[in-house]
């Protein structure tokens, strides 16, 4: 407390005074003195309110400072600049010697850096830096704040550092200050300010007075209002992020079963031979162009698409072709094919789950309100599932491809009678069914793991998605998935995941008790649903 | 001939009726003495290992009968079977945790995972759990109302096929997860184990579990006498009629809902009866035994003995699960490549199981 409130107070006497250039004694003492006068030499420096002070304690931090003789240099690679003078050393001398950090230093200088970064000239680091204070600020640095608000013109970073002096405020003894300080509190959706308001609120006879009372119960319900609408938001994404996860899983099925009448308990495992198709792609890259690695889904998502369609067309010719019509026996072989398909994974990649990296561009995510972080790869599965559904309804409907698939589904004598190769037709559904799970395979490995089980987990859901939207039909599958995905999460916030879990599927249970033919059935007078 | 006799005659011939009783003297005779009365030097020794083997198998066997019934005279494939045998299992479970009394861990008169969770008193689905004879009554009664509640409206509704096997299987994903929660208090991932005693006598020696061998023997016969009844009867008729055609049955008159609902709910009844017999015997029960894997294993057991033959069911939950523990020790990485290759196999070339097979050699050698 007393040393951060000690950085502060150097820190603003740096502010007023011009920048000068480091001092070479102060250096000296930084490199070779005893651990006070490091100390005392790091605070001369946030005092000095140098451009270059940043980057010394920095380097220092990150330990590539060494000391050679009398010069101290700052190293990188095979080459090192001096400290005092500025001027590049190269080669290296030999006998250089590490400037060893204790805990207590280390402690010193993490803060001599957050204090500095909030006067930084770059704004990134500057609201970086007050984005750490937010939650929870000391009272020590709200003069720096007040100095640092002073010369902020960056709205954003501004609003921050208005926050953060604001809820040092209201902790102030001077009623004014306080009230003032509440007020501000009241125009962010800050769950801390929550936290705040309501143990100002608490203190029962602490000379808070009125007027405070009242402007804190409003600021109080502002905060709250914010906070439920950004937590109806994060529901409301979180729905739509399950939906369409459930909708990429759903829509391989939706041919493979829906259209072609297959029920196919391997669907799970073609979603994890993508998932893995994509882990060797990226393990490509990496090994091969790591320069492209951020782009490297552009190849993962058709890599994967192939690799399952084969799988799956291989499978048909194989396997299910000889079961057409006999649907409990293609579940129980198909059953086996994905008994063998983990397995076989298993022994080639291992049992352990592999590791699939985000490329950078999908890390991180959007803050819409305080409380609500959309992760862009959620967004981006979002925009992808809405992608491929377009793809596959416009194959559908616009291609001969498309016209045969639902020929045959429609009527699968009279499309050979009229010259429909039933047979292969069937085997391009399905690979197209199984392209589609692989394609699903790559988006859920860049936000779950990737392991030989991956598929079990999808599954049963898939198949709820596919027989509740009501069987060979693509709106009903996009219905129910949203519809799904969001009863999901809405009875998740309420009672816990695995008792939503559990709601849905008996919810669904009873649902097909009731209509059997799904949401959206094709109306018809045959007895044989 | 007395009715006795010509109910004797109608369920097996001669033949048949040697083959079980053969059966029923290994099982009986042979077991127990190479058991108990062999030492255990001698090389014709039975040791405690197989005998639980061959208890658990029998177990399995009970509900593959349970299976047949369902999935080979009325054709309606069930994925959730696993969740009435592990029902019945759980149900007799609270007896068995019970009866061990204080000597759990904690050295309290309550299951340890009860205590672990800083519970004072039993949950309502623990009461009078201590009686035996409730807990008996409730291994018969839990899987069957469940069954009949689910059976009624699925049925009453029409739902068949593949439906009706997809939310089977929903059904026993949901009460797995709701068993894997501590909350349900059911002992939540792991379920119960330690067992101590059963009716007060200790679970572990050879006398206890050669009386448990030999029940599950004699549970084992009676439902296969039982399912030869009913699949000899009129009523078995119907309801192989049902499996081939349902929509003649109906327009003849049957209302084949109440025919599925019967031998469903009945289906159910033995695998709890099997569950329970298999707890004391393995020692141990958890919601693993609920996960839609377990339910599509027992499909294959029925598949590989063949279906609508009764001692298929039972030839196949032996072929398979033996095959399951010799892999499974010998060769562990090797056993779901043969499972998965079993399911292909049978579904592609052996529609009628081993026992087609059988018949269709036998055949082949008697010119007629």
């Amino acid at each position: 407390m007393r040393r951060l409130s000690a950085i502060a107070l150097l820190t603003l006497a740096a502010l007023s005074r011009p920048a000068a250039a480091i001092d070479a004694a102060v250096v000296e003492k930084l490199a070779f003195g005893e651990s006070d006068e490091k100390v005392a030499a790091i605070a001369a420096l946030v005092a000095s309110g140098d451009e270059q002070a940043l980057p010394l304690l920095q380097a220092l931090a990150d330990g590539s400072v060494q000391a050679a003789g009398k010069r101290v240099l700052i190293v990188a690679g095979d080459e090192g600049r001096d400290v005092v003078s500025g001027e590049r050393v190269r080669p290296l001398p030999e006998d250089r010697e590490d400037i060893v950090l204790n805990n207590r230093l280390r402690r010193e200088i993490d803060s001599a850096l957050g204090a500095l970064k909030l006067v930084s000239p770059d704004r990134a680091t500057r609201l970086k830096a007050a984005g750490a204070l937010e939650d929870g600020a000391d009272a020590a640095v709200l003069p720096l704040v007040k100095k640092a608000l002073g010369r902020e013109t960056d709205p954003k970073v501004k609003r921050l550092l208005e926050q953060i002096a604001a809820s040092i405020e209201v902790k102030s003894d001077d009623a004014a200050v306080r009230l003032a300080a509440v007020r501000t509190l009241g125009q962010s959706g800050n769950p801390n300010n929550k936290t705040l308001l309501l143990s100002l609120l608490a203190k029962k006879d602490d000379g808070v007075d009125d007027e405070t009372r009242v402007t804190a119960e409003q600021s109080l319900r502002a905060v709250e209002g914010r906070l439920a609408w950004g937590e109806r938001l994060g529901l409301a994404f979180a729905g739509v992020s399950l939906g369409s996860i459930l909708l990429l899983a759903a829509l391989g099925l939706a041919i493979t079963y829906g259209l072609m009448g297959v029920i196919n308990m391997a669907h799970g495992e073609l979603i994890m031979i993508g998932a893995y198709a994509t882990y060797m792609v990226q393990n490509l890259f990496r090994s091969h162009a790591p320069g492209a690695f951020d782009w490297y889904l552009a190849c993962a998502a058709p890599a994967a698409f192939v690799a399952s369609a084969l799988v799956g067309m291989a499978l048909e010719r194989t396997v299910i072709r000889w079961l057409y019509g006999r649907p409990l026996e293609t579940l129980l072989a198909t059953w086996g094919i994905s008994l063998m398909l983990i397995q076989g994974v298993r022994t080639v990649f291992g049992a352990a789950n592999v590791q699939v990296e985000n490329p950078v561009w999908m890390s991180g995510g959007v803050e819409v309100l305080a409380n609500v972080v959309l992760p862009w790869s959620r967004i981006v599965i979002v925009f992808f599932a809405g992608a491929v559904l377009a793809g596959m309804w416009l194959l559908l409907t616009r291609t001969r491809l498309g016209l045969f698939v639902r020929g045959v589904t429609q009527n699968r004598a009279m499309a050979a009678c009229v010259g429909v190769p039933t047979a292969r037709v069937d085997t391009w559904a399905f690979g197209l069914g199984s392209g589609i799970a692989g394609l699903a395979g790559c988006a859920l490995s860049q936000i779950g793991n990737v392991g030989p089980d991956l598929g079990q987990s999808y599954i049963v859901d898939s198949f709820m998605v596919v027989v509740l939207g009501g069987v060979g039909q693509l709106a009903g599958t996009v219905y129910a998935a949203l519809g799904l995905g969001f009863a999901n999460k809405l009875l998740e916030s309420w009672q816990g995941a695995v008792l939503a879990k559990i709601a849905v599927l008996v919810f669904i249970v009873i649902f097909i008790q009731k209509r059997p033919q799904g949401l959206f059935a094709l109306k018809g007078r045959s007895m044989e649903a | 001939m007395g009715p006795i006799t010509s109910l004797m005659s109608r369920l097996y011939g001669t033949r048949g009726w040697a083959v079980l009783a053969a059966a029923a003297f290994v099982l009986f005779v042979v077991f127990p003495l190479l058991n108990l009365a062999v030492p255990a030097s001698s090389p014709f020794h039975v040791s405690a290992y197989w005998v639980t083997l061959v208890g658990k198998i029998m177990c399995y066997a009970i509900v593959a009968l349970a299976m047949d019934l369902i999935w080979g005279y009325a054709g309606i494939l069930s994925l959730g079977h696993g969740l009435f045998f592990a029902l019945g299992g759980y149900a007799f479970g609270m007896y068995l945790m019970r009866q061990i009394g204080a000597d759990g861990q904690y050295r309290v008169n309550m299951p340890d995972f009860m205590v672990f969770l800083d519970w004072k008193e039993f949950p309502w689905q623990w009461w009078n759990s201590d009686q035996f004879w409730w807990c008996a009554l409730l291994v018969v009664l839990v899987p069957g109302l469940l069954a009949f509640v689910f059976g009624y409206f699925a049925f009453r509704s029409r739902v068949k096929g593949v439906y009706f096997s997809i939310i089977t299987q929903a059904l026993t994903y949901a009460a797995m997860l709701l068993f894997f929660r501590n909350a349900t208090g059911f002992g939540g991932n792991n379920g119960f184990t330690d067992f101590k005693r059963i009716l007060g006598i200790p679970i572990t020696t050879p006398g206890t579990r050669m009386a448990l061998f030999a029940t599950t023997g004699l549970v084992l016969i009676a439902a296969l006498l039982l399912a030869r009844f009913i699949v000899t009867s009129k009523f078995g008729r119907v309801l192989a009629a049902i499996r081939d055609a349902e929509q003649r049955v109906m327009f003849c008159g049957y209302d084949t809902a109440h025919y599925k609902l019967f031998i469903w709910t009945l289906s159910a009844v033995l695998c709890g009866i099997a569950g329970a017999l298999y707890v004391p015997q393995v020692g141990i029960i958890n919601p693993g035994e609920m996960s839609p894997a377990n339910s599509i294993e027992i499909a294959i057991w029925v598949a590989v003995g063949g279906r609508g033959t009764l001692v298929g069911a039972i030839a196949g939950a032996g072929i398979v699960n033996g095959a399951k523990s010799f892999l499974t020790q010998m060769f562990p990485e090797f056993w779901l490549y043969f499972l998965g290759l079993l399911f292909i196999l049978v579904t592609l070339f052996l529609p009628q199981g081993v026992v087609g097979l059988w018949n269709r050699l036998t055949a082949r050698r008697k010119p007629v």
